[in-house]
């Protein structure tokens, strides 16, 4: 399958990509890791007449810890995400999320900032970023703004960042000595979430002091289930408590029907699911 | 990078048991594929590989529709876009286009639809081929088929099995019917067995009668290399290079359908990677590519994509079987009737009729009952055409024999191997003539499943099946059983002919001694992944004594080896492999008198063995090579002999070969979600002697996995309107490594009688038993829930739906609601409704 022919741009600034996102207008498109924009292209779903690579832009790349945040440039591969010991300490959910995606091939192309961009609902970086209750930091020509995670995903495949902008970097608030876990319900191994739950949870000596549950695939974007981190607030860790307290996990959700399973039987699979998580995130 | 074969080997043996050695010779040792290392680097022919001075490149423009009718269609757009040469529609080639030919038509009255490449007036699936475009290049191509302007009149689609068969809606309204043949086997016609009617009669008054429905779902091949074709018009003749199965059927059928000269059409199937059954076929795009070629004088390459071939390369499977099984209270078998629907799809492929016929004769399986009918009913829909796929026809019955099997045993409140054991041939009672006419060979039964049991642990599972259903554990623990036969090594001409196919199972294969002492061999076998150049090798190793690296094999190409009938049907070995013996002992026979001439010996005190003639009783003795290099000079012959030891032998078998086996198969079903994840999975294969245990090990896992798949996760799904929803990967869910786990294999040995080898034949084995010992696994972990069915693939929805509703009290059946994994740019959802934002 061959793309319709494009303009091919690899600026190694922010500055030359913003340049030439204002240039171009609707015509173009970024590329980042390219791992979903490539197949649009390819089946001719979308075709910009410029595809703006952000591949050489080295300051969009890595982790840095800025004390209270650990600061993820967005084009972070997943592979390098993985590898990095800072996050799976202060941000395990994402560490455990990331690892769930697709397949190593993806892993080392997919960047993270495209996959939020992206916004597909099926996609495993949304929910932890959700839990995490992370910011994200678009630049625009106007300069930087900062989006919180609950704003971020506005429809599907549609988020804040606008017409000429980029997602730069996402700041986490570190979540240190809190327990994470990522809850991946597919058919094969290599599929796209059928439904999944990231939880993040801080225990108290055998009770769960705060917890923030992120659905996937529940709706059009990931989403919080508030619900059930109020009920689980006090709760103590065992399989029972857990798992009254997530029993209302897809309320008020309105996930899909596909291949994959039908809207009702998600809304079954999100509080079992849900419960796995917490469970596994608060070490039971 | 490459990889040395010494790393491989390496590589192989650290994983792999490779304790056989086959008692000194090269049969029975399990060697390293020598073909493997350029297959796996890609540094090879495949057809996609191939690039000639000034080719030309074909894209396709395909029906979105399953039924319409082509009002208009404008290539004026197309036509000037930039490199391309020429844009070809059905109109355009109406009279040199011809027919896709079906070698098999199962009864005299078949109803067929002439299927042309390119569709003229009419489409009959979405996928159908409606123009082409051949440009420079393939980006070219590409960007002129957008601009290709086809206007359709929709049609009404003809969908469901079950309701075209119900008559309706007519997927061809020119036949006036979707029922193209109806063919009836009945035991007691045949004079093969008795009544079926009255089996069932007496088993309704007296003993016991089970009536189920199963629904064998379509599947799509899904091989490794997608479809390629080149063809380089040279003067007259034309060469095509097809990634094919079959290059000897095509190009006889290429001669046949374009009405050209067979001598002036050389086919070639370069390394092919995969097929599955799904390259046993004569397509459209071959001829496309050959009548573009021809058009304009240029060589003409066509590639499918991989959502091409998912939508276009023929389908397997799609059946729904009607069974009715007669017992008496002991749980003896009395009779079988089964009434069979069969999807052809729109056209009918090359064997797509004789599918379900290769089953008929598969439904009693390893039992002994006396009554049996099945009667198939082949039907039209508006959906991509099926043909044959890895057991074509056997796994469906092998699925409703086992699935039936473990529920009489349920019925009767017996163990499911005990009712099994009731009914199967006794190994004693071999050879054994079949209700269906057919006979058994060789077998042991009884050896094969006390192995199996061993291996699997049979009775600690049943006892932990027993603690978690107590406990009420939300992960229950089920098993499965299938024993299975299967006929293989097609086939007896004869009995081909009897059945209205339309060639012969023999199998041609021919030696060349080379002056140096090296072999090579030409099959008409044709490899696409399966080994032959290793296997075939070291057959001929031990049959001329010639080490194993000094043979060559040729295949593939119908100017090299001009007789074959290709690789299908687990044929190769046990008929293919058989020509080679027959002509390597050929060249022995020709290379004698010169031997006991050039030993000034008489040829009856020669002796052959480990690649020498020795003159009995002395120390004399002369080598094969030796004998090559002096016929090949020609300066010291005997008199009247020709200066030549080439040989040539052609091999029809006197009977089908039958491997069987015993699979147990444990799953844990997650209760909470219906997810299932196998546990453990044991086979123990009788496929007679075995060549090479690498190769063997090979096939069958890779076979077991195929029909897990069919259980668990495969299926092709159609919309409403008749789009294939499963386009990609993404939706056609195909397991890889990462799925499954590591299967305990093992094997019994029965020699088959029909080949000098003993071999019967690996190729289907694995994926025809796998998928009824996983079902029936499923089944098992939930029945306690009231369950005893759910459809194919046992998605985690359907398992866990069937315990909703077995735990309510009902039956329940679902079907996947036909949507994509979202794609953007076309949500399948309307954005404007439920999303707050990220949050709630
Ligand atoms: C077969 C397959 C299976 C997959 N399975 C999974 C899975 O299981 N789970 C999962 O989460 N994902 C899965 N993915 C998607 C994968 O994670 C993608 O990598 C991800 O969705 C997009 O990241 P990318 O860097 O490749 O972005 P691209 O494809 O390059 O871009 C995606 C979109 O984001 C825009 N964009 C990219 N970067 C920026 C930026 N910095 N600023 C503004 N806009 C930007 C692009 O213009 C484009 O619209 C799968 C993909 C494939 C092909």
């Amino acid at each position: 399958m061959i793309p319709a022919a494009f303009d091919y741009l690899a600026p190694t600034s922010v500055e030359d990509a913003l340049a030439a996102l204002a240039e171009h207008g609707d015509e173009a498109k970024v590329l980042g890791g390219g791992q979903s924009l490539l197949p649009v292209l390819r089946m001719r779903l979308g075709d910009p007449s410029v595809v703006v690579d952000l591949g050489r832009i080295d300051a969009l790349r890595g982790i840095t810890d800025d004390g209270d945040h650990l600061v993820i440039g967005a084009m972070t591969a997943y592979v390098d995400l993985i590898a990095s010991e800072a996050v799976r300490e202060h941000a395990t959910v994402l560490t455990k999320a990331v690892e769930e995606v697709a397949d190593p091939q993806i892993r080392h192309r997919g960047t993270v900032g495209g996959a939020l961009v992206h916004a597909d609902p099926a996609g495993d970086v949304a929910a932890p970023i959700l839990a995490l209750e992370a910011q994200l930091v678009i630049t625009g020509p106007g300069g930087e703004r900062t989006v919180p995670a609950s704003d971020f995903f506005t429809g599907l495949f549609e988020t804040a960042v606008g017409d000429g902008e980029l997602l730069t970097s996402i700041r986490i608030p570190k979540h240190t000595g809190w327990g994470g876990h990522y809850e991946k319900f597919v058919r094969v191994v290599h599929q796209w979430s059928i439904v999944a739950v990231a939880a993040t949870v801080r225990t108290e000596g055998g009770t769960i002091a705060e917890a923030r549950i992120g659905l996937t695939n529940m709706g059009l974007t990931a989403l919080r289930a508030r619900s059930v981190e109020q009920a689980l607030v006090g709760c103590e860790v065992s399989e029972a408590a857990i798992g009254a307290a997530c029993a209302s996990a897809a309320d008020g959700t309105e996930p899909p029907s596909d291949l994959n399973g039908s809207a009702d039987y998600r809304r079954a699979l999100a509080p079992v699911l849900t419960r796995r998580a917490v469970l596994a995130a608060a070490g039971g | 990078m490459s990889i040395s074969p010494e790393a491989v080997a390496e590589e192989i043996e650290d994983r792999v048991d490779v304790d056989d050695t086959g008692g000194g010779g090269e049969v029975g040792r399990a060697r390293v594929r020598k073909e493997d290392q350029r297959l796996i680097t890609g540094r090879t022919r495949w057809t996609d590989n191939i690039v000639l001075p000034g080719m030309l490149h074909i894209v396709t423009v395909r029906s979105p529709f399953a039924h319409a009718r082509i009002t208009a269609i404008d290539t004026t757009e197309a036509k000037a876009s930039p490199g391309v040469m020429d844009v070809i529609t059905g109109a355009d080639v109406k009279d040199e286009q011809g027919a896709l030919p079906c070698a098999w038509p199962i009864t005299a009255d078949q109803k067929s639809q002439p299927h042309p490449a390119i569709a003229v007036d009419r489409v009959a699936f979405a996928g159908e081929v409606v123009a082409v475009v051949v440009a420079r290049t393939v980006a070219q191509a590409r960007d002129a088929a957008e601009l290709v302007d086809v206007d359709y009149d929709e049609l009404p689609a003809v969908l469901d099995l079950r309701t075209a068969a119900a008559g309706g809606d007519l997927a061809h309204p020119d036949l006036g019917t979707n029922v193209s043949a109806t063919w009836v086997f009945d035991s007691k016609e045949a004079g093969t067995g008795d009544d079926v009617d009255a089996a069932i009669e007496t088993a309704r008054a007296e003993g016991i009668v089970l009536e189920r429905e199963y629904r064998q779902q379509r599947l799509i091949p899904s091989f490794m290399e997608p479809r390629s074709v080149v063809v380089d018009p040279t003067g007259e003749q034309m060469t095509m290079w097809s990634s094919t199965q079959v290059p000897h059927i095509l190009r006889l059928m290429l001669a046949l359908t374009l009405d050209v000269s067979e001598s002036k059409v050389r086919v070639i199937a370069p390394d092919v990677g995969g097929g599955f059954g799904g390259k046993l076929q004569v397509t459209p795009e071959e001829i496309i590519t050959f009548l573009a070629a021809r058009r304009t004088g240029r060589p003409v390459k066509w590639t499918e994509t991989r959502s091409e071939s998912l939508l276009s390369a023929h389908h397997g499977r799609d059946q729904w079987q009607k069974l009715t099984l007669a017992a008496t209270k002991d749980g003896t078998v009395t009779g079988l009737k089964v009434d069979l629907l069969a999807d052809m799809g729109a056209y009918l492929g090359l064997v797509t009729p004789g599918v379900p016929i290769l089953g008929a004769f598969m439904y009693n399986a390893i039992y002994k009952f006396p009554a049996y009918r099945f009667t198939c009913e082949n039907i039209f829909t508006n959906k991509t055409w099926t043909d044959a796929y890895r057991g074509a026809g056997r796994p469906e019955a092998t699925f409703a024999i086992e699935r039936l099997m473990t529920e009489l045993a349920v019925e009767l409140g017996v163990d499911p191997l005990e009712i099994r054991e009731k009914n199967w041939i006794k190994h004693e009672e071999f050879p054994f003539a079949s209700v269906c006419g057919l006979e058994y060979d060789s077998g042991n039964y009884e050896a094969a499943t006390a192995r199996a049991k061993e291996l699997f642990d049979y009775d600690g599972l049943r006892a932990e099946q027993k603690r978690r259903r107590e406990s009420g554990d939300t992960v229950q623990l089920g098993l499965g059983i299938s024993t299975f036969t299967e006929m293989c090594g097609l086939a007896p001409s004869r009995v081909l002919g009897s059945l209205s196919y339309g060639a012969g199972g023999w199998e041609n294969a021919s030696v060349r001694m080379l002056p140096t002492g090296k072999v090579e061999v030409v099959t008409g076998s044709s490899a696409h992944g399966q080994g032959h150049e290793t296997a075939w090798s070291q057959i001929v190793a031990d049959e001329l004594g010639i080490p194993f690296e000094d043979i060559e094999i040729l295949h593939g190409d119908t100017q090299v080896s001009a007789r074959g009938m290709d690789t299908y049907g687990s044929r190769s070995l046990v008929v293919g492999g058989q020509a080679v013996i027959m002509a390597s002992r050929k060249v022995v026979e020709k290379a004698k008198p010169i031997a006991a001439h050039l030993l000034e010996a008489a040829v009856e005190d020669l002796e052959f063995s480990a690649g020498s003639f020795t003159v009995r009783g002395t120390g004399k003795g002369i080598s094969l090579g030796e004998v090559s290099l002096a016929t090949f000079a020609g300066h010291n012959l005997p008199d009247g002999i020709e200066p030549n030891l080439d040989s040539d032998a052609t091999f029809d078998p006197s009977n089908f070969s039958f491997p069987h086996g015993t699979h147990l198969c444990a799953v844990e079903v997650d209760t909470e979600t219906g997810q299932v994840r196998m546990r453990d999975y044991v086979a123990v294969d009788d496929i007679g002697n075995v060549v090479n245990p690498l190769i063997v090990e090979g096939q069958v896992h890779g076979g077991l996995l195929q029909g897990i798949a069919q259980a668990l996760w495969e299926e092709a799904v159609h919309d409403e309107s008749g789009t294939l929803v499963t386009g990609s990967f993404v939706d056609y869910t195909l397991p890889t490594a990462a799925d499954t786990i590591s299967f305990t294999t093992d094997r019994t040995v029965s020699p088959a009688t029909s080949n000098d080898l003993g071999a019967k034949g690996v190729g289907e084995a694995g994926c025809i038993a796998s998928t009824p010992a996983v079902v029936n696994a499923v089944i098992d972990a939930v029945r306690h829930f009231g369950v005893d069915d759910i459809v194919m693939p046992c998605t985690p929805e359907r398992v866990w739906s069937a315990i909703q509703s077995a735990r309510a009290g009902g039956t329940s059946e679902t079907t996947p609601e036909a949507q994509p994994h979202f794609v953007e740019g076309e949500p399948n959802q309307d954005p404007g409704t439920g999303a707050e934002g990220g949050t709630r």
